[in-house]
């Protein structure tokens, strides 16, 4: 202890002490992040790698860059992990329709075989969070609850997905989309990855047990349907304002013109 | 019967008669329902609109009180139990886990809460219609000032009880609504917190808020709007009811029908269908799906949170102020000699002015107008809203004004339906906030001029038949057929305000205000349309065709036959 108070004033002690604290973060921010990649690695082989590079120079490379590391018109791609190609190539956002606030869903543009090969592509660039697997994304099993996944729901997502997930707008054209008949596996990568203006909600933050209640509370609400009848898509009192002036008034007035017109 | 009193009195002979015999000769009914059953009441499909009020208030009181008996006004923390599985343990007020058993655990709940919705929704859109009717008829003339000031404080009320209804259930969206109308109440300088304190009886939202807008929505305000309804109704039998112009009708008169018995059984009938509309709406469209939001947090809010329609355009105004004009900051904070006290502009100014603005003109217009028009007279006659143009631009520009602030509480489904930037939405609208009012003037003011000179061409030449006949020397002309008697009567027989210059008083001066009324008088009716004399009208009709008259020359290139 004595050696250390000594040199303490030692001209490189300030830069032993900022070369530890960056091993101290670094070493935490390690820890962390493989803490968040997802468990089940779906099996790649290398020919699939191979396979991938080809997708990619052919169809990505001109925004992403060779090798995948980014250009002016997109970003790099390496270490975004293959749950993020899953879900942009597999909910047809990418490629990209048009240069735009943000990336329009569409029929996705590859097969399912070429979308895992370009994501075992993008993997074997850089750690990231992979394709989730079936147990995670299972909501039969025991334990899962969906109201606990509706509170979390509104606490996380609600802000810009609206309650009843049926989506909102974003500032300069962007919006969160509805979530209505999103695949489980599509929620769960989007929650990983952070996809467009989405944060990443990483395992610290929400943990895979509760991903797992968000998406059977939105499998729920999507199932059970709208138990007053038509939901007017959900909007809440805008369309319902909408509808009683347009429809409900315009029956009424059909009906004032009605009875006046037979006066006696 | 041996008197000699009473050999002429009425002796029913089945025992229902009797029954109603003895009622009558105690209560005196039938001297009532002769004086009522014969009252006329004119008869025209706009005059239905008051009807359609009261008859979705009677609803909203029925569906209402069926409510009551299970609804818990209580903010006190339960875990719900009920069926409905994506809450089930969660954490709630009672108020809300209520509204939940009455959606899904009680027979007939669900249909119930949404017949009082919709019919709440129906009320204010049907008084807010009547309103625009009453208002661009001229219907609010002397001598029923007083009852226009009687249905605007309604339109008040009206809003009012929506407005503590929505926040009764205690879930998501309505708590959202209730903490803007915290911040609104506390942005008030000085005294805005402590009335945000008293009013939630601590820090928002507190415990007590719940069961205090449930008195205030199912005892007080239900009270005053029945008494309001009730010296409005017996306003409307003083007054008699206005009526459009016509042949035989005038301010002396009332043309129609008696309300015994074809206009009670029509009122009675238009009960039921409005009562059928709106049950028919709430069977098959849901409404406030409350299991949707959750219970009422104050972290989470939601995107796609609006207020009921009627508050809208309060939100809207919010939505579009901005924090910054011009680089100056409208947040500022004034040191007291107490300490420091925030000023925020940014919330003051949308929540108040827009509202006070609109509320100001609407309570004073009738006033404002006679004060212009120097027209003291008693009006029973309605004017077509063409024949009022000056009148009908104002009602359109506070439309307009009105509508943009409602559109603004939806700028963010604008922008995600319309594919449109969510900025631009709000850029655009506080632009048309600004100008929007002014073109509205300007276009109804045009289009109702245009429509009075294309009356006054029917009335002297007779509508275009579209048949073209080429005369033996080769002209071509269109033949115009006049218009029956009685419909030229509406063309033609209508008031019309002249420009009015300032007069001086006793003394000879002119004062200031009376010179301001001039100038308005001269920009509201400088380029009017003047109804046909009868002069004018023999003139045109005296020679067949080609009837030209001396100060009408500003239509001779209209072709005529």
């Amino acid at each position: 202890m004595k050696a250390l108070s000594q040199r303490r004033r030692h001209p490189l002690a300030a830069i032993a002490l900022l070369l530890m604290g960056l091993l101290v973060t670094g070493g935490i921010y390690a820890v962390a992040s493989t803490a968040n990649e997802a468990q089940a690695q779906t099996a790649v082989s290398a020919s699939d790698v191979e396979e991938g590079e080809k997708l990619f120079v052919a169809n990505c490379a001109t925004c992403h860059g060779m090798g995948a590391s980014g250009t002016e018109d997109g970003p790099s791609l390496v270490g975004v992990g293959a749950a993020s190609v899953d879900f942009q190539v597999g909910t047809g956002r990418m490629p990209l329709q048009m240069q735009g606030p943000q990336a329009q869903v569409k029929p996705p543009q590859f097969t399912d075989e070429q979308t895992r090969q370009m994501a075992a592509y993008v993997a074997s660039l850089g750690a990231g969070p992979a394709i989730p697997g079936e147990e995670v994304l299972d909501t039969t099993g025991e334990g899962v609850d969906p109201a606990n996944g509706g509170e979390l729901f509104r606490v996380n997502c609600a802000m810009c997905h609206n309650a009843a997930a049926a989506g909102g707008a974003l500032t300069r054209g962007k919006f969160a989309p509805g979530l209505e008949g999103v695949s489980a596996k599509h929620t769960y990568e989007a929650m990983v990855t952070g996809p467009q203006n989405m944060p990443v909600f990483n395992d610290a933050n929400i943990t895979p047990e509760e991903k797992q209640d968000i998406i059977a509370f939105l499998e729920v609400i999507d199932e059970q349907g709208s138990p007053g009848g038509a939901d007017l898509g959900a909007l809440g009192p805008v369309s319902e304002g909408l509808f009683i002036w347009v429809a409900g008034l315009g029956v009424i007035i059909a009906f004032t013109v009605w009875l006046t017109s037979r006066s006696s | 019967m041996s008197s000699s009193t009473v050999v002429n009195e009425y002796q029913p002979k089945t025992s229902v008669g009797r029954i109603t015999n003895f009622v009558d000769s105690r209560v005196g009914g039938s001297a009532m329902v002769k004086e009522f059953g014969r009252k006329i009441f004119p008869d025209h499909w706009t005059f239905m609109f008051g009807e359609v009020a009261l008859y979705t208030f009677v609803i909203l009181l029925l569906s209402g009180t069926f409510l009551t008996f299970f609804f818990d006004p209580s903010m006190t923390e339960v875990a719900y139990d009920g069926s409905y599985v994506p809450l089930r343990g969660i954490e709630m007020s009672a108020a809300y886990a209520s509204s939940l058993d009455i959606s899904f655990d009680i027979r007939g709940g669900l249909f119930m809460r949404q017949v009082h919705h919709w019919s709440a929704l129906l009320f204010v859109a049907a008084v807010s219609v009547h309103m625009l009717r009453v208002f661009f008829t001229g219907a609010f003339r002397k001598p029923r000032e007083l009852n226009w000031v009687v249905g605007s404080v309604l339109l008040i009320l009206a809003m009012a009880a929506g407005f503590t209804g929505y926040s009764l259930p205690d879930d998501l969206l309505s708590g959202n609504g209730l903490r803007i109308i915290d911040g609104v109440i506390k942005s008030i300088p000085v005294i805005g917190t402590y009335i945000s304190f008293f009013l939630f009886g601590g820090e928002f939202p507190g415990t007590v808020i719940i069961p205090r807008l449930y008195v205030l929505h199912i005892l007080l305000i239900p009270a005053l709007i029945l008494l309001l309804i009730a010296i409005h109704l017996f306003m409307v039998v003083a007054h008699k009811h206005t009526q459009f112009p016509g042949p035989g009708r005038t301010n002396d008169n009332v043309v129609g029908y008696p309300v015994g018995p074809v206009y009670a059984a029509k009122a009675g009938g238009f009960f039921f269908i409005v009562f059928g509309v709106v049950a028919a709406i709430s069977a098959a469209f849901t409404i406030n799906p409350i299991w949707n939001y959750g219970p009422y947090d104050p972290s989470p809010v939601s995107a796609g949170t609006q207020p009921d329609w009627y508050i809208g355009w309060v939100d809207g105004a919010l939505r579009l102020m901005p924090g910054i004009i011009a680089g100056i900051p409208l947040e500022w904070e004034i040191p007291f000699p107490w300490g420091v006290n925030t000023l925020s502009l940014n919330v003051l100014l949308p929540a108040l002015v827009p509202a006070g603005l609109v509320f100001t003109l609407m309570f004073a217009w009738p006033w404002i107008e006679s004060w212009i028009t120097k027209d003291k007279r008693e009006h029973h006659l309605l004017d077509r809203p063409r024949n009022a143009p000056a009148r009908t631009a104002v009602g359109v520009a506070g439309v307009v004004f009105y509508c943009v602030m409602w559109a603004a509480a939806s700028s963010d489904l604008i922008a995600t339906h319309f594919m449109v930037s969510l900025n631009d939405v709000t850029y655009w609208l506080r632009v048309l906030f600004v100008i929007g009012p002014f073109i509205g003037f300007i276009v109804a003011r045009r289009i109702a001029l245009a429509l009075q000179r294309k009356d006054r061409e029917i009335a002297l030449h007779g509508r275009e038949t579209g048949r073209i006949v080429r005369l033996p020397h080769g002209e071509f002309i269109e033949v115009h057929e006049q218009v029956d008697a009685y419909k030229r009567y509406t063309l033609v027989n209508f008031e019309s305000h002249e420009v009015l210059p300032a007069e001086a008083d006793v003394n000879g001066h002119v004062p200031k205000n009376e010179k301001r009324r001039a100038w308005i008088s001269k920009f509201f009716f400088e380029d009017r349309v003047a109804p046909v004399t009868p002069a004018e009208l023999e003139a045109a009709h005296s020679h067949g065709h080609h009837g030209e008259v001396a100060g009408e020359h500003d239509k001779a290139s209209i072709s005529s036959h």
